[in-house]
């Protein structure tokens, strides 16, 4: 009704028959479209996104970002990857050529791969698969395989420790990740995608906020973003596992890690923004692409303000942050949110959001009190420590005064 | 059904040749004059010194179990969780006993010190 991608496929559709195709080979050239208008479309929207990213970074950092190329400086980006194609390619002294040219391939395709999933609009959308939630953790995974190999294949030692310390941290919170994944799946008694947004008459940002904020701080995690970017710290380990990789291979690390970040960004709108829901988007399904990505692009707002805003962690703390911290809550909240949706299964709508919504806020509360106890015994006791080594004993005092009789 | 695992099917094969179409377009356009001291590697300005690829922190590995073990329970609890509309309360508290006994573990690994970074 009115959305001009189906009226598309329909009208091939209709032109391939009449040419003879079988109908079975007609379908597997329009799924091959389909794959090529998604893949085209997100590939430009990366390309974009370079620019999305330096114009609102030189915002935070009060400077005025691109503005040489084109209006406001929208063709910087293309003159970026023009100039990346034609940098020297260089293979490092010793390393392992296959692991090495392959590694590049990994973060992009895998990251890609997760756009198959994602319900753009009622109607336009690559595959419902019944699993999609376990389709993103699976392949979501495969990005950390890319790294790795980049890590060891470089034969650097710096790009080794980053490789290990991202493999570190995606290992560690992929946890709390996948915890907070279930609880949409509860809520919405399905894997699949398209009937998780189909559920969200409220969004569940509003019944699992918990969930919601777990699902954020991990994913920043995953992308190795700032407070979590010891994976490439500047300071200590020059660049993390890309450090040997330049032009175009260093921007495909590059074009993939910020994907990931709007790949992130539209799944957190999808899982718990309500994807493409929005007003009028029955009448119009086109609409929800609109909508989508509005939600899409403030997530990704979000994360590059917490990105410019705080400093970076250290290892143990960010390891301790993620099991002894978020791991928890979020098996908490696993379980308060299974025995609710059990008990309230008869109960009214409204009902069943309040009291999810109430449950969560005293997780919340109990959470923040835990928190200020422990950190008023972790400043008492490092207060301690400092006082017993700023304080010297009498005899202590005499001694060294012999000493210095002596 | 079938045609969903299609799609995604075509997209497996299809991603990897986009950014693999990036890099052999380098190679044939980028101009390559490697020579000793470009290809050494960028680690401090001075040469590099021993082997790269040696023996790491077994710490790292330890928190790869811990991660190995919690993963393959949680993916466990999907289809429990899918299901969940047609089980009984029985069941729910089942799985939230399975939960529990994940939570000793946890417990477990955080009491034996394997989650300390020293």
């Amino acid at each position: 009704m009115g959305d001009p991608i189906t009226l598309i496929a329909e009208f091939i559709r209709g032109l391939l028959t009449g040419w003879g195709f079988s109908s079975g080979l007609v379908t597997l050239i329009l799924k091959f479209l389909g794959v090529g208008a998604v893949a085209s479309f997100v590939l430009v929207l990366d390309i974009l996104l370079v620019w999305v990213e330096r114009k609102i970074v030189a915002r935070f950092q009060d400077r005025l970002g691109p503005n040489r190329l084109g209006p406001f400086g929208l063709i910087q980006p293309i003159a970026d990857v023009i100039k990346l194609l034609i940098k020297e390619d260089i293979l490092p002294e010793g390393a392992d050529k296959v692991v090495y040219n392959l590694a590049p391939i990994f973060p992009l395709a895998t990251v890609l791969l997760l756009w198959a999933v994602i319900p753009m609009a009622p109607t336009i959308l690559g595959s419902d698969v019944n699993i999609g939630v376990l389709y993103i953790v699976a392949i979501g995974d495969l990005g950390t395989l890319g790294i790795i190999m980049a890590g060891w294949a470089s034969n650097n030692k710096y790009a080794l420790i980053g490789a290990f310390r991202t493999v570190a941290q995606m290992v560690s919170y992929e946890v709390p990740m996948v915890i907070a994944l279930l609880i949409p799946v509860i809520l919405a008694h399905s894997m699949g995608m398209q009937s998780i947004v189909d559920a969200q008459s409220v969004w569940f940002v509003v019944m699992a906020p918990l969930a919601a904020l777990i699902f954020l701080i991990t994913s920043i995690a995953e992308l190795g973003r700032a407070p979590f970017d010891l994976t490439e710290a500047e300071s200590e380990i020059v660049a993390g596992f890309h450090i040997e990789y330049t032009g175009m291979k260093f921007g495909l690390f590059y074009a993939g890690e910020l994907l990931h970040a709007l790949t992130v960004s539209a799944l957190m709108s999808t899982l718990f923004l309500g994807g493409w829901r929005g007003p009028f988007v029955e009448q119009a399904p086109i609409l929800g692409v609109v909508y989508l990505f509005i939600k899409a692009f403030f997530v990704y707002y979000v994360i590059m303000w917490v990105r410019y805003s705080f400093p970076r962690l250290r290892i143990d703390q960010m390891l301790n942050f993620c099991w002894k911290f978020l791991t928890p809550l979020a098996l908490v909240l696993l379980i308060v949110t299974a025995i609710l949706d059990k008990v309230l299964a008869g109960a009214a709508t409204s009902v069943y959001i309040l009291s999810n919504l109430g449950a969560n806020l005293v997780i919340a509360w109990v959470t923040v009190q835990i928190l200020v106890t422990y950190a008023k015994r972790e400043r008492q006791r490092v207060g301690q420590e400092r006082e017993i080594a700023s304080f010297r004993k009498p005899e202590v005092e005499e001694l060294i005064a012999q000493e210095v009789v002596k | 059904m079938l045609n969903d695992w299609l799609f995604i099917g075509i997209f497996l094969v299809l991603a990897p040749i986009f950014p693999g179409l990036a890099i052999v377009i380098t190679r044939i356009i980028a101009p390559r004059k490697p020579n000793l001291l470009k290809s050494q590697t960028y680690e401090c300005g001075i040469q590099t010194f021993g082997d790269t690829w040696v023996q790491f922190k077994a710490q790292y590995y330890i928190f790869a179990l811990v991660f190995l073990i919690f993963d393959v329970e949680i993916v466990f609890l999907y289809p429990w969780a899918v299901a969940f509309n047609q089980l009984p309360l029985f069941a729910v508290l089942e799985g939230v006993l399975f939960i529990l006994i994940l939570v000793t573990g946890l417990v477990y690994a955080w009491r034996k010190g394997a989650l300390e970074w020293v």
